[in-house]
């Protein structure tokens, strides 16, 4: 196990940068998600991380050791693919024991860790069984294993490793593997696209958006204080709703419509306002507005409605009706102000 | 009941007849003769099982029959490995792997008598490149009149003639294979020795039972390149089944003995193509099986 630090990480294929930059620190034993749409660099990160890729400038360390020319081998890393590669010819247990025999474990030695980690991922059964007869989930399964398998392993990447698992066994491998972190505290991370598996799976979410990581947070933390407009856009569902405003003094204004904040914040450029539609409230105060549709979700309604002419969404509960002249107000708590995409402190 | 549409025997009638014509007959053609004899002016009597005894007891047969299967199985001996050797050496990107296909493709794309006139004047002691080279080397080389130096002549021969197509098949194979498989032996810190042997060969196992197959077939079936090259010799240290079969049939017009001979021939040939057959068909069955039982 091992804390893991990207300094200055910048990586580019040809003349694009994929990675801008990156500089942050993995602690030791945490389980970090890295979250963001295809083709912002995650994949890429994760790969420099084990050293698939090296960067094209910055470091990589592993416990303040600098291991950005290491080769993948010697850096003792773990990493379960978005496919599961097995080795077809072997078993499943000769497929745990695989890493095992290529740093010369003995064999005593290696039989009893397999014997261990066939427990762990529940495969003792089928411990004799050609791997490549298994299921996806199973062969996900020993890709994991083979990680686990390595006593001194530094930590476990997981490249989108639930991709091609069934939506009911997706549920039941990540708990599996949220028991395994609770019990081994390997510093795992994981590459995922989708928001749930990252704010379910990770103690932290780091979000990525073209080529940087633009906020670190807890769950919480990503849901109440979006730091960019991406964070606030992409986590959620519906997303933040973000507004173009003006500030005059201590008070920001999206048309006729102002809105309070606690301090007169210095601003320029692009002024957005951010409010999730969990803090919008339609009711009978505020700017009047018209209400679009409803939608059902579930125990929640969605409201589409527009307010000086933009579209907003609003979720209500269930029993919520809409008024006979609705009007839109916000909640203070989720106010956000944001100057060129990034968060303004406001005191809100 | 469900009244039966016999349109469709109309559908296959043209494919039916096409067999036939191309197929069907002349084999049948082959089985009249085999268990006939004739003394000319095209008046046959039934012989029985006479040619195919005759055939089986004689000598000449037999010593063809394992000739060819000395060659088949020094030529596969030689090109599946060689072929898999040079695919693992071809370029993966840039211009070289147009280049190389080219290359890899051009002897392939020669007339199979041309491949054996092109060796035949190469070996040649007095005018050819590799004849007189080895010659004026000291080397005794002589494919005309030492059976060794002919055997080699026509082994080199279908060696450069056909280690392109293992290569490409094994190559096509080796650039099927998921990047992530060698990322994970990477992590996994698996040797170049064992990638190649857990993740490359099992991949082209596919790929190289076509070749062998292939391979097999047409060496088995060789004529035109050792027919133009030794005829047959020195003696008839050269003479495979083909060979063989068209001096009985066409040299000695003895049609009743070479049909026999063709028979168990094709007969030989089909065995080895449904022993292919069942070997492929089981290894795919051993991958989708065990997916429907449980534990």
């Amino acid at each position: 196990m091992a804390r893991i630090d990207l300094s200055e990480i910048r990586h580019r294929y040809g003349a694009d940068y994929a990675l801008k930059r990156v500089d942050h620190a993995f602690d030791d034993g945490g389980a970090y998600a890295l979250l963001g749409p295809s083709g912002c660099g995650k994949t890429t990160l994760l790969n420099i991380i084990s050293g698939l890729v090296t960067p094209s400038e910055g470091k990589v360390l592993f416990d303040a050791q600098d291991v950005t020319h290491t080769p993948t081998e010697k850096r003792n890393i773990a990493q379960v693919f978005q496919f599961p590669v097995i080795y077809d010819s072997m078993t499943v247990r000769e497929n745990l024991a695989f890493p095992l025999r290529n740093h010369g474990v003995k064999k005593e030695e290696a039989d009893r860790r397999v014997d261990e980690v066939l427990q762990l991922i529940g495969l003792g059964h089928k411990a004799g069984r050609r791997a490549r007869g298994l299921t996806a989930d199973e062969k996900q399964k020993i890709s994991l294993g083979r990680g686990l398998v390595r006593a001194d392993v530094k930590a476990i990447l997981f490249d989108e490793p639930l991709t091609v698992i069934d939506p009911a066994m997706k549920w039941e491998l990540r708990t599996q593997l949220k028991e395994m972190h609770a019990r081994f505290g390997h510093t795992m991370i994981y590459v995922t696209h989708d928001q749930t598996e990252a704010l379910t799976f990770a103690q932290k979410v780091a979000v990525m958006y073209e080529g940087e990581i633009v906020q670190v947070g807890t769950p919480e933390d990503l849901f109440e204080r979006p730091m960019h407009t991406f964070v606030g856009y992409f986590i959620g569902s519906p997303g933040m709703n973000l507004m173009p405003a003006t500030v005059d003094g201590a008070t920001a204004r999206i048309g006729s419509h102002a809105v309070n904040l606690r301090s007169a914040p210095k601003v320029g450029g692009r002024i957005e306002l951010g409010v999730r539609p969990e803090y919008v409230r339609i009711g009978a105060e505020g700017t009047p507005a018209q209400i679009i549709g409803i939608e059902e979700a579930g125990r929640l309604r969605i409201v589409r409605a527009k307010l000086e002419g933009r579209d907003i969404a609003a979720v209500t509960p269930e029993s919520w009706e809409a008024p006979a002249e609705p009007r839109i107000s916000f909640d203070p708590k989720g106010v956000n102000l944001y100057a060129d995409s990034w968060r303004v402190e406001t005191g809100l | 009941m469900k009244p039966v549409n016999q349109k469709a025997w109309l559908l296959v009638l043209p494919v039916l007849v096409l067999v036939a014509i191309s197929a069907l007959i002349p084999l049948m053609t082959v089985v009249n003769y085999s268990v006939q004899d004739t003394f000319g002016s095209n008046k046959f009597f039934w012989a029985g099982d006479v040619w195919y005894k005759q055939v089986l007891h004689s000598e000449r047969f037999w010593n063809a029959l394992v000739r060819n299967l000395i060659f088949s199985g020094v030529i596969l001996a030689i090109e599946i490995p060689l072929g898999v050797f040079v695919a693992l050496h071809m370029p993966r990107k840039g211009w070289g792997v147009a280049a190389c296909l080219v290359l890899m493709a051009l002897p392939l794309l020669i007339p199979w008598n041309v491949v054996g006139t092109i060796w035949q004047v190469f070996g040649r002691v007095d005018i050819g490149l590799l004849g007189a080279t080895l010659k004026s080397a000291g080397v005794n080389y002589n494919y005309v009149q030492d059976p060794v130096a002919a055997w080699a002549t026509l082994i080199v021969m279908d060696v450069w003639h056909w280690t392109s197509l293992v290569a490409l098949l094994a190559y096509a194979g080796l650039v099927s294979i998921p990047n992530a498989y060698y990322q994970a032996a990477k992590i996994d810190g698996a040797s170049g020795c064992a990638v190649f042997r857990h993740i490359q060969l099992p991949k082209l196992a596919h790929v190289l039972t076509i070749a062998v197959l292939l391979r097999f077939m047409d060496s088995f079936m060789i004529y035109t390149e050792p027919f133009v090259v030794t005829g047959g010799g020195p003696g008839n240290t050269t003479t495979f089944l083909s060979i063989d079969l068209v001096q009985m049939a066409v040299g000695q017009f003895d049609l009743g003995p070479a049909a026999a001979m063709s028979i168990i021939y094709f007969l030989i040939v089909l065995a080895c193509s449904w022993v292919f057959y069942a070997v492929m068909t089981r290894e795919e069955a051993d991958v989708t099986k065990p997916k429907e039982g449980g534990p």
